[in-house]
């Protein structure tokens, strides 16, 4: 039998506005717990929720991002259910007229680029924190629980996919690339680790052909993108052993143990639960108007594809485009100064993702403080185009631009690195080497061209390395045929 | 009697300088400390808080400063309306002790406009009654006869207006819970148009049919009042940010040229004799003044009561899952949050308000929603689509705020279908989202007090209060409960 | 009908039946048997009451409710001041270093 994973996955996007969905908290992290509250999101009697404006600006945008419809008029609906963290007894959300639908994600595995359907975007409000004390700070054997209000009422975004994913590794690169398209947005922190972006994954297997879709069962507490493949890796492997033992899957929530590497049944539910959702009474609905809506399209910043597929034209191979495209806005800024200037566009990409990036590494230097312009990285190609300073030589040289040394020129020359590549004068120090190596000169002619090595290292060390070794190359050959 | 002046009349006191604001909050608390026990109307009674706001009255008086009609006025606030430092109860357990950290933006304006504000007064719990009898806190009852109710939910603030504690008292409205108990102590009372006085700090029972409003000795006082409290709230979302009209410029318009329609359904069986005669009469007094008078069918007010008690039990099952026993009020035991939530809830709420909560999650659980909730947001379309159509006609409807007068303490709370059914004539335009105004218009042979009611279509309340005025008029209604005063 | 007098209203033989113990799971009250018996027939009484929504003619749409149908009310994305956090837990029935303080939560219904 030859099994397929269907997965879908859910996304909750914590929005970095400045204060929450419904009141004017501040959306802050890290602070005292309770301290940023007040009767709305504290759930107090008589509070009133009102709707953030640039949250509905937000979720606009990100729907568009994902190449979604907006929907004309939404509005939202109490979903009601109790938990200590929940201090209204009901979430302010949205059930079946979300901001956005239909949009999608095109996800590349393996130089293969699916289009995974996204269903819906709508809005929401984030929940307090529970905090449970007692036995190892796990749910089942906690003897109390904390909570803290502060992130209660915190804009967030459910973004719900359609189960067209297939596959672990494409799981992951769903998730990353959704990451990297509310990233450019700049709407989210969306840190994994920080639970600001939270990824739920609905796994289910069938065997290949059949349509019917199998149980299926949700996974939570993936707090990485490597957790997040090793879960669904794990569940599909599960569910496959369960099936092929004649066993039944049960609909269920499971948890990924990360330590453990297995996903565990959660308490079970007495069957699903009962929202009873009805139409929010105390806000009134959201009209999205066209034009209302272009507006928010002319603030869409260019996303992490069109921006590749730019790359890609512009003669970048595929990796080299992925991989610039998803490097910081400062790396990509000066390749883009750069290259508007006439610079090489391959020689500025390399030299953006590979040298510059090692540095940034090397010294801890955070790539705001990048101490590198487009109009340096344009002389720093363009003095290797034209022989002025060798390869080798221009990363030293790269090195002396970012130590704050100076323009690329006066580093190369500050640093004696300047290659000789004026010919008479190499004709000269060639001449020499050939005269002071007769045996080198015969077993050339005799038909050992690599000698040709040994004759270029001589060049090199009579000119202190300054020679210009294509051309001391071309001049040996010249001269030994 | 100083406790028995209007508002209007204690304010050209307040100004000639023949009485302070101080010596009106002591009318009203002598006369307080004279009837609660028999009346129990308040359950809390302010008189640091208010002793400092009458002398700030004064003191602003005499240097100029002058905020308005309100201005050193003392008046009552239901206790289901959040001031702060001032325990808010909604008169339920669950909350008892409980002081909110906010005022209510009706209790901010009633402070930015000067008023004194006397106490809280009592209520069936949660807003959820029409005879305050489900008061956590031991009811209240009627000035005029005190074996018998003031009716509900805001019960204590219509006994404190007609008995004379407060000037007026503010009270909340979601199926007729100013209006009815007006009608049943004789005094006024009305719900503005849902949207024009916030619900920011209001204990919420059914978040689309809420709307506070005043309770006062006259249709002057009453729009005097609303004015002070109702305008644009910026923390209401569903609050009217447009022009609002000004009533109180149009009391003496009179009725000539208007035209009057009487509400078919709301008459005949159930109705007792008294109060259909009397409205009766009053109709025939409109009619001589100068009104077009015509019989109007909405056809739709005959399920108007069953929609309501699918709708209001709905969003009240919402809206009251927030008292778990976690952030404030009452706690119960638990060993787990689930336990401790559910001990809070059976041991916090009376049995008329777990009756609802319970009514409330069936009408919106799964598989019955669509018969239920569904079916009476349908229905409500359709009373809106009845008023629009009536109001092609007619410039305000008319009816008894009530069926009946007055009943005894006792007679309904054993069935609560009965006790729905005193709200049949308040209950459509809450449904609606209209204004409407009840007018004391006379008693019967029991001395009871019978209520007119005057309906009008959404920011109608410059004709309703035009209405309201010619039939004040006409009534001339000026008896007072003789009540016998027990020193408490 | 007490002594008051009311609208009449005659119940039909058969009130609605309700799974009672499931609804007030659902809303969280812990009642006894013999409570969740009586409201049950409350409710079957009130709701045979109720269910006269479904003798409407005609199937008008659900609109919004508000007389006024304004739509978009929104507030800016600006800080305001939060409560004072000691004035907030001075309600609580059970705090802790800043903490609501509560049993271990089950999970959710």
């Amino acid at each position: 039998m030859t099994w397929e994973s269907v997965i879908g996955i859910e996304v909750h996007v914590e929005l970095s506005t400045e204060s929450k969905m419904f009141c004017g908290c501040a959306v802050d992290f890290g602070v005292e717990p309770n301290t940023n509250v007040c009767p709305v999101c504290l759930g107090l009697p008589g509070a009133l929720p009102v709707p953030n404006r640039r949250a509905i600006e937000w979720i606009m945008l990100i729907g568009l991002a994902l190449n979604c419809e907006v929907t004309e008029r939404s509005v939202f609906h109490r979903k009601n259910y109790f938990y200590a963290d929940l201090p209204k007894g009901y979430q302010i959300s949205q059930f079946d007229i979300p901001v956005c639908h239909d949009g999608y994600l095109d996800v590349t595995v393996d130089a293969e680029t699916r289009r995974i359907r996204i269903e819906r975007a709508h809005m929401e409000e984030d929940t307090g924190k529970s905090t449970h004390v007692g036995h190892g700070g796990r749910i089942h054997a906690a003897e109390s629980t904390l909570l803290d209000f502060n992130r209660s009422g915190v804009p967030l975004v459910e973004i719900v996919s359609r189960p067209d994913i297939r596959g672990a590794a494409e799981a992951r690169a769903y998730a990353q690339g959704l990451r990297a398209v509310i990233v450019e947005l700049g709407v989210s922190d969306a840190r994994l680790e920080e639970g600001s972006i939270r990824f739920d994954a609905n796994v289910s297997i069938r065997a290949v052909g059949d349509e019917v879709l199998g149980t299926k069962v949700e996974v939570k507490n993936m707090n990485s993108f490597r957790s997040l493949e090793r879960a669904v890796d794990y569940e599909i492997e599960r569910q496959i052993a369960v099936v092929e033992t004649g066993g039944e899957l049960t609909q269920e929530t499971r948890h990924w143990d990360e330590e453990a590497g297995v996903t565990q049944s959660m308490r079970t539910k007495e069957g699903s639960s009962d929202y009873r959702y009805f139409t929010e009474p105390d806000l009134v609905p959201m009209v999205m108007s066209a034009p209302w809506v272009d507006e928010i399209k002319q603030g869409l910043p260019e996303l992490p594809a069109n921006r590749r597929d730019r790359y890609s034209k512009a003669g970048l191979d595929a990796d080299l485009a992925g991989v610039l495209s998803s490097s910081p806005a400062e790396i990509r800024a000066v390749y883009e100064t750069a290259t508007t200037a006439g610079a090489n566009h391959r020689r500025a990409a390399n030299w953006m993702v590979g040298e510059v990036t090692a540095w940034l590494r090397r010294t801890g230097t955070d790539p705001a403080e990048l101490p590198l312009d487009g109009p340096q990285l344009a002389e720093l190609v363009e003095i290797v185009d034209e022989g002025h300073v060798s390869s080798s030589a221009a990363k030293e040289v790269l090195e002396g631009v970012l130590s704050g040394e100076g323009q690329p020129r006066d580093v190369a020359k500050a640093r004696d690195l300047i290659q000789i590549s004026d010919v008479s004068a190499l004709d000269e120090i060639v001449a020499g080497v050939l005269a002071d190596n007769p045996e080198a000169v015969d077993s050339y002619a005799a038909g050992e061209q690599k000698v040709i090595g040994f004759l270029v290292g001589q060049v090199m060390r009579e000119s202190q390395g300054k020679a210009d070794p294509k051309l001391v190359n071309q001049l040996l050959r010249e001269k030994l045929s | 009697m100083l406790h028995e002046v209007t508002i209007a009349e204690a304010g050209k006191r307040l100004r000639t300088g023949e009485v302070s604001s101080s010596d009106l909050l002591d009318a009203a608390l002598e006369r307080a400390s004279r009837t609660e026990a028999q009346l129990h109307a308040y359950l809390t009674i302010d008189r640091d808080g208010a002793r400092e706001a009458a002398l700030v009255a004064d003191a602003d008086l005499e240097d100029g400063i002058d905020h308005g009609p309100l201005h050193g006025i003392p008046v009552a606030l239901k206790d289901n309306m959040c001031t702060r430092g001032v325990e808010t109860t909604a008169s339920s357990q669950i909350l008892a002790g409980y002081i909110p950290p906010y005022d209510a933006t009706v209790t901010r304006k009633l402070r930015e406009a000067g008023a004194v504000i006397v106490g809280k007064t009592n209520l069936d719990e949660f807003a959820m009654g029409s005879s305050t009898e489900n008061s956590a806190y031991g009811t209240s009852y009627n000035p005029w006869d005190i074996s018998r109710v003031p009716g509900g939910s805001s019960g204590g603030s219509a006994a404190a207006v007609a008995v004379g504690s407060a000037f007026a008292a503010l009270g909340s409205d979601t199926g007729g819970s100013i209006r009815q108990p007006a009608s049943l102590t004789g005094v006024v009372g009305m719900k503005p148009t849902y949207g024009t006085v916030s619900r920011y700090g209001l204990i919420a029972f059914a978040s689309s049919l809420d709307q506070i409003g005043p309770l006062s000795r006259s249709v002057e006082d009453a729009a005097i009042t609303l004015e002070a409290i109702w305008g644009h709230d910026p923390l209401d979302a569903t609050s009217y940010a447009g022009d609002y009209p000004k009533p109180s410029a149009a009391l003496s318009n009179g009725v000539s040229g208007l035209k009057v329609g009487v509400v078919k359904e709301l008459a005949g069986d159930g109705y007792e004799p008294a109060v259909e005669s009397a409205v009766s009469a009053m109709v025939d007094g409109l009619s001589d003044a100068g009104a077009t008078v015509v019989k109007v069918s909405l056809p739709t007010f005959d399920i108007a009561l069953s929609a309501y008690y699918l709708i209001a039990p709905a969003e009240a099952s919402a809206n009251l899952a927030r008292f778990d026993g976690i952030r404030y009020g009452h706690r119960g035991e638990g060993a787990t949050t689930e336990t401790l939530m559910a001990r809070t809830r059976a041991e916090g709420f009376g049995p008329e308000v777990i009756r609802r909560v319970l009514l409330g999650t069936y009408a919106l659980s799964a598989g019955y929603y669509d018969a239920f909730y569904g079916q009476a947001q349908k229905v409500r379309s359709a009373i809106q689509e009845d008023f629009v159509r009536a109001y092609q006609d007619v410039d305000v409807l008319v009816s008894p705020t009530s069926p009946t007068v007055a009943f005894e303490a006792g007679a309904r709370v054993d069935d609560p279908l009965a006790m729905y059914l005193s709200d049949i004539c308040t209950i459509p335009s809450n449904l609606a989202g209209h204004p409407a105004i009840s007018i004391p218009i006379g008693l019967d042979t029991q001395n009871l007090p019978i209520g007119f009611q005057v309906m009008a279509p959404a920011l109608g309340e410059t004709i309703m209060f035009q209405v309201a005025s010619a039939v004040e008029n006409l009534a001339d209604f000026a008896e007072r409960p003789i009540l016998e005063e027990v020193a408490s | 009908m007490g002594t008051g007098g009311a609208v009449s209203y005659t119940p039909t033989t058969m009130p609605i039946d309700i799974d009672i113990a499931h609804v007030a799971r659902l809303a969280r009250l812990d009642l006894t048997a013999s409570e969740l018996e009586g409201y049950k027939t409350q409710l079957g009484v009130i709701l045979d009451h109720a269910a006269q929504v479904q003798s409407l003619e005609g199937d008008p749409q659900e609109e919004t409710f508000h007389p006024l149908g304004f739509v978009n009310v929104f507030r800016s994305d600006e800080r305001r001041p939060s409560l004072d956090r000691d004035e907030v837990l001075s309600q609580a029935p059970e705090t802790e270093d800043g903490y609501f303080v509560v049993p271990p939560a089950m999970e959710t219904d």
